[in-house]
């Protein structure tokens, strides 16, 4: 059963112990179970402090679990400590290449690492290294955001990893690089690889074949990204004014809202049932001497998805 | 061995590239040496003299004469009379004043007894100790050329040597001393700081997620750093030998292999240190507090250890570099061979076991 998962975990909880004296501790991982197939991109999303970074480290064997066990490629994450971490490929939310060293000297070093050579898995990396090349001579340190996540990525992969994790990959790089580096995942992931990545950017769900949405340590929801769209049911719309703010503050007391949030430019507004239409939320709006209005049906979107989730938790 | 090879370069590389830090490294024994040589020594010099002489015979002169003429001493003036020894001594002008009473040499010929007045600035202790001990022996020594060739009935002489240090030097003292410091601080604390700056920079996190052994990663950060000590080595003796004039007495070879057992003592306590410290800011204060502290105070470098109270005594035993201080002592100045040195050797290979068996135990194999 556990072979045909490339991770499964069941149970698993994590308590930090407090600095000061006397406070509980803190639940950074709250009873997780759950299990990712080989071969797909699954994606934990969630805000900081969900405990996605706690779930990676887990997961690379660098933290134990308080209760729960998981598998990794079918190795206990404990007992086969030593084996999982000659087969996974991990990238750590915070930059941790050597910044003193070229990129080449970086590179070469990973490999000697895992006992390989830079030639011997070239076409696996080939596509990235490729884009880092002409900076082969430069200081890690010296490299722009989305470069240093290029040449973290070739590190991690240098041993030709069954699984990779990527801790928030994507966070503090511009959008240009982020969109090239979902490609990337999605090129590696056609060569059988198993791709777990954390972000707290609700828009790379898409990117994901399959999503865990997590808060607080739980996971709320679990499915593609289509299917946890929807699970949304409400009526929602998207709303714009003159005065967004005061606009805001009218929405949430309106007697028919279920819930409304600030979504950049518009509101989202969402509705208790669909007996409410364009029209009265147009009347009420004016009623409250609302300027400009555009009031929308929209499809809901992910975020929209996560939102109600957590209000549904708390 | 080649993913040995790579992670040596790989240290040698974090090194080369700090600049600042390789030209501290190198530095700080040359800095060390000239600072001690020259600047912090108990040696007293060129102390000014100032000269009451009440009798002005033949005699004061030669005395006066021979105290002036020797390097302890520099003559500052004279004085006329007591009242002005005060104001003198207030304006700084003297550190110690000689007085002669009138009819000096009248008494010393005729009753064979006169008597000779020291006078010291005593605010510092040591300084007015040691200027009357110089003058009384200068004085000693006039008193036996004007006995020469006379007999008296009875006559104590006491004849001192000093073995070893016939000049009583103080660099016989403080290179061991430096030596040790070096050592100690260059390995214990550089190793331990190179280590958790792995691990605040992340780099350790993308480590343990792999294969690596710990032991090629530590291994391979303490070569560079024992080359680089042995350097620093080479420069304290060779700045020793043709600056300070110092003599190595006994087999360099013997000297280097205590010193590189030393330095095995030193990385041993920089790994230890590496595995509690989570920042490198931690580490340095704990190799500095813990490890360099000691090194100066009790390993019998700057203060006796036989000075000391029974529990600081005892605390000594413990301090590694009270036993290579005492092991540079018996190869470098008294020419010993490894037949003395055995035990204190002994102690710290046995310190090095302990402090690796230690470290292996606890060291991390996971983040917390």
């Amino acid at each position: 059963m556990a072979t045909q998962y490339s991770v499964s975990a069941q149970n698993l909880v994590k308590r930090y112990q407090q600095e000061e004296k006397g406070k509980p501790p803190v639940l950074a991982l709250d009873n997780l179970s759950f299990a990712i197939e080989k071969g797909e991109i699954f994606g934990f999303l969630g805000p900081d402090g969900a405990g996605k970074t706690s779930l990676f480290r887990i997961l690379t064997t660098l933290l134990l679990p308080d209760e729960g066990t998981a598998q990794v490629e079918g190795l206990d994450i404990v007992n086969d400590f030593a084996k999982i971490r000659e087969s996974i490929g991990y990238m750590p939310g915070k930059f941790a290449l050597y910044q003193d060293l070229t990129v080449g000297e970086n590179l070469n070093l990973f490999a000697s690492i895992f006992k390989t050579s830079v030639e011997k898995n070239y076409d696996l990396i080939k596509d990235i290294y490729e884009q880092i090349a002409p900076f082969k001579k430069r200081r890690a340190g010296k490299l722009s955001g989305g470069m240093k996540q290029k040449l973290g990525l070739s590190c991690a992969l240098i041993h030709r990893p069954k699984l990779l994790v990527l801790d928030e990959p994507t966070t503090g790089v511009d959008a240009v690089s982020r969109k090239e580096f979902w490609e990337m995942l999605k090129k590696l992931r056609e060569s059988g690889l198993t791709i777990l990545v954390s972000t707290p950017y609700m828009d790379e769900a898409a990117q994901c074949d399959r999503v865990a949405l997590m808060q607080e340590g739980k996971i709320l929801s679990m499915d593609t990204p289509d299917g946890v769209v929807q699970q949304f049911s409400k009526p929602i719309w998207a709303i714009k004014t003159a005065n967004m703010f005061e606009a805001l503050k009218d929405l949430r007391s309106y007697p028919f809202t279920h819930s409304c949030f600030a979504f950049g430019e518009s509101h989202h507004l969402v509705l208790k049932n669909e007996k409410t239409d364009a029209k009265a939320i147009h009347a009420y709006l004016l009623s409250k001497e609302h300027e400009g209005l555009s009031v929308e049906r929209i499809k809901p979107g992910i975020e929209d998805t996560f939102m109600d989730l957590m209000l549904h938790e708390s | 061995m080649n993913q040995f090879i790579i992670f040596v370069q790989k240290e040698f590389k974090h090194i080369f590239r700090d600049r600042r830090t390789l030209f501290i490294l190198l530095g700080i024994p040359i800095v060390q040496i000239l600072l001690f040589g020259f600047a912090l020594t108990n040696e007293v010099k060129n102390s000014q003299l100032v000269i009451l002489d009440s009798d002005k015979s033949e005699t004061t002169k030669a005395i006066a004469d021979k105290m002036i003429a020797s390097d302890y001493f520099d003559f500052t003036g004279s004085i006329a009379e007591g009242a002005e020894m005060e104001p003198t001594f207030k304006a700084g002008k003297a550190d110690m004043i000689l007085v002669f009473p009138a009819n000096f040499e009248q008494q010393l010929f005729q009753s064979n007894k006169a008597t000779i007045q020291l006078i010291t600035d005593a605010s510092d202790p040591n300084l007015a100790n040691t200027l009357v001990n110089y003058a009384s022996a200068i004085i000693g020594d006039y008193q036996q050329e004007m006995l020469e060739g006379k007999s008296l009935p009875y006559k104590i002489e006491t004849r001192t040597r000093m073995l070893y240090n016939p000049q009583l030097k103080g660099a016989f003292n403080f290179v061991p001393g430096v030596m040790a410091m070096v050592l100690m601080l260059i390995c214990a604390m550089m190793t331990s700081i190179s280590i958790v700056r792995e691990k605040e920079n992340g780099n350790m996190e993308v480590l343990l997620v792999s294969p690596l052994k710990p032991f090629t990663l530590i291994f391979a950060k303490s070569i560079p750093y024992l080359l680089l000590s042995i350097l620093n080595l080479t420069s304290i003796l060779l700045l020793s030998v043709f600056l300070l004039d110092l003599p190595i007495r006994g087999s360099i070879i013997l000297l280097y292999a205590v010193s590189i057992l030393f330095i095995m003592t030193a990385l041993s306590l920089g790994l230890m240190i590496s595995n509690v410290a989570d920042s490198q800011m931690t580490a340095m204060f704990i190799a500095l507090i813990g490890l360099l502290l000691p090194t100066i105070m009790l390993s019998g470098f700057m203060f006796p250890i036989e000075n000391m109270p029974l529990p600081l005594r005892a605390l000594s035993n413990i301090v590694p570099s009270k036993w290579y201080y005492s092991i540079i002592k018996s190869v470098m100045i008294k020419g010993l061979g490894f037949f003395s040195i055995w035990k204190e050797s002994l102690i710290l290979l046995g310190m090095t076991m302990f402090f690796l068996i230690i470290s292996w135990r606890k060291f991390n194999i996971r983040l917390a």
